[in-house]
């Protein structure tokens, strides 16, 4: 095992570990031109310079001590440290619903890993009772995890291999699907798996956590047990996704699985639905629903999965100054569709006009939707919006642009009839477009205003 | 049994030695930044006023090396809401732990090498951010980021040297405003502050010794010139032993004159928890044959006048009855100055069963005050419970209670053995009361959201080279210049002696008065309730540097001073005000305009007729008034006198 007993270490830093014959997990007593210490050596992130070795003291903290000033390292043991979550057996109930926890990676469950210095996702139903022991109130949890990916990872074969597995797992009977998931692109697998996987008869919950489970003040955990209670006790059986609803430790919201977008980089309540207002809020009370226009829950295990998918489809967000060259390019390269995000109401400048006109002509398929992602494509508003149509574009209503990816990636799977496609891509499947926007769809707080302040100033007890 | 231990003030460094006492410091110094450590919000703005809320609880987490903290599971029981008050203009969404660290203040770090170098440390070549977890809430992300600068170090003291194990730069922590139940609701304008952590070796063992060894680290952070002072900019925990028993550390100790009792009584209580355990052992009670139980007496005492459980009663809580095998007449033992042993389990309940009315136990030993003796003979009779039992009643939510009985259960238990490792609290009265199990290393887990930084060795030669004169060095200087004991001790309070010197070397001030203005002026402008600390050394630098361009008279100094301080601020201070107070100050007079503002007051008869020393006095005040600062006063009177004698030859 020589490649382990210098772990992460190169360069300078293992010559200096091996001149002295210690490695990781030695403990040592170094010396030093500045002065001596004491601790484990522990292993050395990859991405880390090469010139300093590690060590843990005996008080916890982490030191790096520069290799060149090293004159001494004397072992006086090896105590090696293995990361390991406590796993205790999962209790089962009869009495139960049956929960089945779909792993595909993210930070529900994640331990450290050394090499890399980041943390890397663990999983299985013995270390989620191990660290989430309120998940056996509520269910009988079965876990699978189907990848281990960063959810900057999940593409078109994790979609279709996470849809037919749900597919075959409604099939067997359950209760409920929770899909653990990374937070990145959430919305994007909610969506497709809306259109692969439609009316399911039970609730199929996407979770995830946008603080790792490695601190104390993680939503994972909360996000987890709130995702099992509306898998398990919900009515709601659609694609859902269920994250913090506030920053605070108060509960969770239900989004429906296409009309929801991770909102900012690293908020706890990052996720939004746009254009509407969430299904329902989920805490230790229970569910409260805030809508009655969704599908129930079934005795039946039917499901109508379509897992097609064309994977020659981009999305371009336009920009004024935007060149003809760029469409021109995403035609010759071979791609059968593009979902443009326009400006306000679906507006993209003339001079690109003529490339989009020889991409509709090549057969190119092209919907337009909004970059203010809340509002619909509205082209007849502006003569510049009519023009557009004319050259074959076609306004897809209030659907968001990353949903309208997903669903022209989709749609094309299946068919390239002109006509078809269109059929397909504005009949809703599950709200994706809507045909009302009501006037609590869209709420974008501003601070400072007097009774925004009110409502930030307390929290509710 | 009977625990006799000396009052504090017969304790003699003998009586310290035969127990064993063994002290360590850790104190806590703010740095004197101009943002936190990890976000750019700005550093020293203080208020409790607040905008919003939010809610926060936490859940232990494994170590890096896979463990479960102990302090952690505790806090896993008290199921605490924690509620923050955040205002915008002191914290920002970093500090509520919703967006990742930005790398560290660059001055808070060169100022912790300084003290780092100051306390003669073995540098580190490279600082790794760790995260120690903090699961009371006291810091909104659940831990806080902290890093090692410096380990094995020394100090001077006496004629020995006391080890210094290692120091820290790390965030400081919230305030807390109240914590009454599961509810616990805290203040954030502290949060994220950068401070140094001086840890020493356990090397004082008298409770004097670790005040003035606190005190030389006080300094020696002070004679930086670049940290906080005031009120919580600086504070220190203490940890005690006493042979036999644990090490203890007592949180939070604001100031220094507070920590000979402290130790007194922390000693104290070990010493007596260890009798405690031998006289159990005489009982026969061993952690092996220790036995309790516990049982709902909620219908048994439903007839009781003790107030506290009648309440509980009306509100349908419930009351449990602990039996403690054995244990009769321990509890009422005084283990600390007027504390008992009865304490110990009240306390306990009152952190981790979230039990916080008191009293919230009451305990058979003091029977007779508060519980009929029927009560008592009643609850012996349901508890199955014989004489020799010591016997704990606990009310309140059944949730609780249970946790309470278990708690109570868990600390007798722990008397068997002798002193649990417990954090403790400073309390005012000088004894201290239960926090939290004593956290180890395994709350220490590395932060992966920010790289390993290096310590360039020209970094810390720049700093070395920079570095001020060690306290003990500088006062030998300042009693050369023939500074009092006092003037000394107030510069280095004040964190004003690096100052002082620039003033003197720089500027060519009369150290005199240069005393007289940072030492006796300022405690003046203290006692006005003048907020001093909010002129920062460069503030007054510039008054002085006024003064030596000779833009006014020493007694300019005073002035735009006073008046820099008493001109209504926010609660930041970027010192653009004493510039204001400059410019606007007039410029000097001439001795022109002073002759002629003379003859206008001589000649316009205000004072005709009296003697010449009334005169004097009369005109001597009006003209004061009017050239106050702007000319030096001896030359006024001066030019007074001379006038007055022409006008007397005149006639």
């Amino acid at each position: 095992m020589e490649e382990n007993r210098f772990k992460g270490y190169r360069g300078i830093g293992k010559a200096v570990l091996e001149q002295h014959n210690v490695g990781v997990w030695s403990d040592v007593k170094v010396e030093s031109t500045r002065g001596r210490f004491e601790g484990l050596i522990l292993p050395r992130s990859v991405t880390a310079d090469e010139h300093h070795i590690v060590l843990k003291l005996v008080t916890g903290y982490n030191i790096g001590i520069a290799a060149d000033t090293v004159t001494k390292i004397t072992e006086q043991g090896r105590r090696e440290a293995h990361y390991k979550i406590s796993e205790q057996s999962f209790p089962t109930d009869p009495r139960k619903p049956n929960i089945v926890l779909l792993g595909t990676g993210g930070t529900i469950a994640s331990r450290l890993d050394y090499r890399s210095g980041a943390v890397i996702p663990s999983f299985s139903p013995g270390e989620l009772y191990g660290s989430v022991p309120e998940l056996a109130d509520t269910c009988n949890l079965r876990t699978e995890k189907l990848f281990g990916v960063f959810s900057e990872n999940m593409g078109p074969e994790q979609y279709v291999v996470l849809a037919n597995r749900i597919g075959e797992i409604i099939a067997d009977g359950i209760d409920g699907i929770v899909v653990g998931h990374g937070t990145d692109t959430m919305h994007h697998t909610a969506a497709i798996l809306t259109f692969m996987v439609q009316n399911p008869p039970v609730p199929i919950v996407m979770v995830g956590s946008q603080r790792s489970s490695d601190r104390p003040s993680s939503d994972a955990a909360v996000n987890l047990i709130n995702a099992v209670r509306a898998a398990s006790q919900g009515e709601m059986a659609e694609v859902l996704v269920c994250m913090f609803g506030p920053t605070s430790h108060q509960y969770c919201l239900l989004h429906r699985g296409t009309r929801v977008r991770k909102m900012h980089s690293s908020y706890r309540s990052t996720f939004r639905t746009l254009g509407d207002t969430p299904m329902a809020s989920v805490d230790a009370h229970g569910i409260k629903p805030f809508r009655a226009d969704f599908n129930h829950r079934r005795n039946d295990r039917n499901v109508t999965l379509n897992t097609a998918f064309e994977q020659r489809v981009t999305l371009l967000y336009y920009y004024p100054n935007m060149q003809p060259d760029i469409v021109d390019a995403i035609v010759e390269k071979g791609y059968r569709g593009i979902v443009i995000a326009g400006t306000g109401l679906g507006h993209i400048n003339k001079p690109i006009y003529a490339a989009i006109k020889r991409a509709t002509d090549a057969g190119v398929h092209i919907y337009m939707t909004v970059q203010t992602l809340w509002g619909f494509v509205q082209m007849y508003v502006y003569e510049t919006g009519r023009e557009i149509m004319s050259l074959g574009v076609i306004p897809a209503g209030n659907m968001l642009p990353e949903v309208a990816y997903m669903k022209l990636c989709w749609t094309l799977g299946q068919t390239d009839d002109r006509d078809e496609v269109r059929r397909i891509m504005l009949m809703p499947v599950a709200d994706e477009i809507t045909t009302r926007e009501p006037y609590n769809g869209y709420l974008v707080f501003q601070g400072a205003i007097p009774e925004v302040q009110d409502f930030l100033r307390r929290v509710m007890r | 049994m009977n625990l006799f231990f000396k009052p504090f003030d017969d304790m003699t460094p003998e009586d310290y030695a035969d127990i064993g006492l063994m002290c360590g410091l850790e104190v806590h110094q703010q740095l004197l930044t101009k943002r936190k450590l990890f976000c750019h919000c700005p550093a020293g703005r203080y208020s409790s006023a607040y905008d919003a809320e939010i809610l926060r609880q936490m859940r232990p987490t494994l170590s890096e090396l896979g463990e479960y903290d102990g302090t952690a599971l505790m806090e896993k029981k008290t199921r605490k809401n924690i509620y923050y008050r955040i205002h915008r203009d002191t914290v920002c969404t970093y500090d509520i732990d919703d967006t990742p660290p930005f790398f560290p203040d660059d001055q808070a770090i060169d100022i912790a090498l300084e003290v780092a170098l100051l306390l003669n440390l073995n540098m580190v070549g490279e600082m790794h951010i760790a995260r120690k977890q903090y699961l009371d809430g006291s810091i909104p992300a659940g831990f806080q980021r902290t890093a090692i600068l410096g380990v094995s170090g020394w100090i001077p003291y006496k004629d020995r040297r006391i080890g210094i194990r290692q120091l820290s730069i790390e965030e400081d922590s919230c305030r807390e405003v109240t914590d009454v139940g599961h509810e616990r609701v805290l203040l954030t304008d502290r949060l994220g502050m950068p401070l140094v952590e001086t840890v020493t070796e356990p090397e004082m063992y008298t409770p004097r010794a670790t005040a003035e060894v606190c005190q030389i680290i006080r300094m020696l952070c002070r004679a930086t010139g670049k940290v906080r002072t005031g009120y919580g900019a600086g504070r220190q925990d203490v940890n005690v032993s006493v042979r036999g028993g644990t090490r203890i550390e007592i949180k939070g100790v604001p100031q220094i004159k507070r920590i000979p009792l402290l130790v007194y009584n922390e000693a104290r209580r070990q010493w007596s928890l260890l009798q405690i355990r031998d006289e159990l052992k005489r009982r026969g009670i061993t952690t092996d044959t220790f036995s309790w139980t516990a049982t709902d007496v909620t219908r048994n005492v439903r007839k009781t006048h003790f107030p506290p459980i009648r309440d509980a009663l009306g509100h349908g809580q419930r009351v449990q009855c602990v039996v403690l095998r054995g244990f009769a007449g321990l509890l009422n033992l005084e283990i600390q100055e007027y504390t008992t042993f009865g304490k110990e389990f009240s306390d306990r309940v009152r952190v981790i069963a979230c039990l916080t009315r008191q009293p919230n136990i009451v305990h058979s030993d003091t029977a007779s005050e508060l519980l009929s003796v029927r009560d008592w003979k009643e609850l012996r009779r349901r508890a199955k419970s014989g004489d020799q039992d010591a016997l704990v009643l606990v009310w309140g939510d059944e949730a609780d209670v249970r946790t309470a009985c278990e708690e109570i259960a868990v600390r007798a238990r722990e008397a068997t053995l002798g002193v649990p490792s417990d954090t403790r609290q400073a309390l005012k009265d000088g004894t201290n009361g239960f926090e939290r199990v004593l956290p180890g290393a395994e709350r220490m887990y590395p932060d992966t959201d920010l790289p390993p930084m290096n310590i360039a060795p020209q970094r810390l030669d720049r700093i070395a080279a920079l570095l001020p004169p060690k306290p003990w060095d500088r006062e030998k200087r300042y009693r050369k210049l023939g500074l009092s004991d006092h003037a000394i001790h107030v510069l280095f309070r004040r964190n004003r002696a690096t100052l002082f010197e620039r003033l003197m070397d720089e500027l060519g001030i009369d150290p005199g008065f240069a005393t007289r203005i940072l030492v006796e002026q300022f405690t003046a402008f203290s006692r006005e309730g003048l907020p001093i600390y909010s002129l920062c050394d460069d503030d007054v630098f510039e008054v002085f540097k006024a003064l030596a361009a000779g833009d006014f008279s020493q007694e300019g100094v005073t002035i735009v001073l006073g008046r820099a301080l008493r001109t209504p601020i926010d609660i930041a201070f970027d010192g653009s005000h004493v510039a204001a107070e400059l410019n606007e100050f007039p410029p000097p007079a001439t001795v022109d305009e002073l002759d002629t503002r003379i003859q206008a007051h001589l000649s316009n008869g205000e004072a005709a007729g009296k003697p010449a020393s009334k005169t004097h006095r009369i005109i001597m005040g009006r003209l004061m008034a009017e050239f106050r600062g702007r000319l030096h006063g001896t030359l006024i009177a001066e030019r007074l006198r001379d006038s007055q004698l022409k006008v007397a030859e005149g006639t």
